[in-house]
């Protein structure tokens, strides 16, 4: 189960919005199963249908995280037109084994879907996303 | 030379550390030093053909070394190298 700040959820939400038409990412740096820092992250790609941090931008972030002594605890990302699950794509390119990867959908852009899951060994699995 | 080395994820698995030492004078050495002292090493980063996954970025110092000279990007003393599972995805 992810547990997750309700800021945190609305935050994700506005940057998926912003970003349309094209998908956003970004990093929730966390420590012992809760969340400190959201990092909004460039896409590389600015495309609708592909994400890639910029990788300076990667390593920007993940210093950051790191000297603060937090982990990559959500990766999260949008689907501007598809539902909140894992593309073949996002299986393939999951490289973080320990971290949830968290879809938004903004399908039906006036009720976004957020949902959480781990992505190991090519394998889905969905976690219960619990808002605080 | 000596290079410190950041490693995450997998690779930290693999090593039992954030960060280790590896010796070689271009990127291409350091990862095979890396892959003598730990086995698997280079296996988690690149394919049969000895080039780097693209789902990995590795650094020297604040450079992408795709960006540099890829594996013959030549390391002095104080250079750190990162590596890091590239974030990506799409539809």
């Amino acid at each position: 189960m992810l547990k997750l700040p309700q800021d945190y959820v609305d935050e994700m939400i506005a940057h998926a919005k912003e970003d349309v038409p094209n998908e956003c990412c970004g990093i929730i740096a966390g420590k012992d199963g809760q969340a400190e820092k959201l990092y909004r992250a460039i896409n590389a790609e600015a495309s609708p249908y592909r994400y890639s941090v910029d990788p300076k931008d990667l390593l920007r972030i993940y210093r950051d995280l790191d000297s603060s002594g937090w982990d990559v605890w959500v990766i999260y990302h949008s689907h501007t037109h598809t539902e909140a699950y894992p593309s073949p794509t996002d299986v393939r390119l999951a490289a973080w084994e320990d971290a949830y990867y968290v879809v938004v959908s903004l399908e039906d852009d006036t009720n976004p879907v957020v949902r959480a899951f781990r992505i190991e060994a090519g394998e889905i699995t969905e976690e219960e996303l619990e808002i605080a | 030379m000596t290079i410190e080395v950041n490693v995450t994820s997998t690779l930290q698995t693999l090593v039992g550390a954030k960060a280790v030492q590896g010796e070689g004078d271009t990127v291409g050495a350091l990862l095979a030093d890396l892959n003598a002292k730990y086995p698997g090493f280079k296996e988690q980063i690149s394919g049969d053909d000895g080039e780097l996954h693209r789902f990995v970025n590795v650094y020297v110092n604040d450079e992408d070394i795709r960006y540099l000279d890829a594996l013959n990007t030549p390391l002095s003393d104080s250079d750190v190298v990162s590596i890091l599972p590239a974030l990506a995805g799409g539809v």
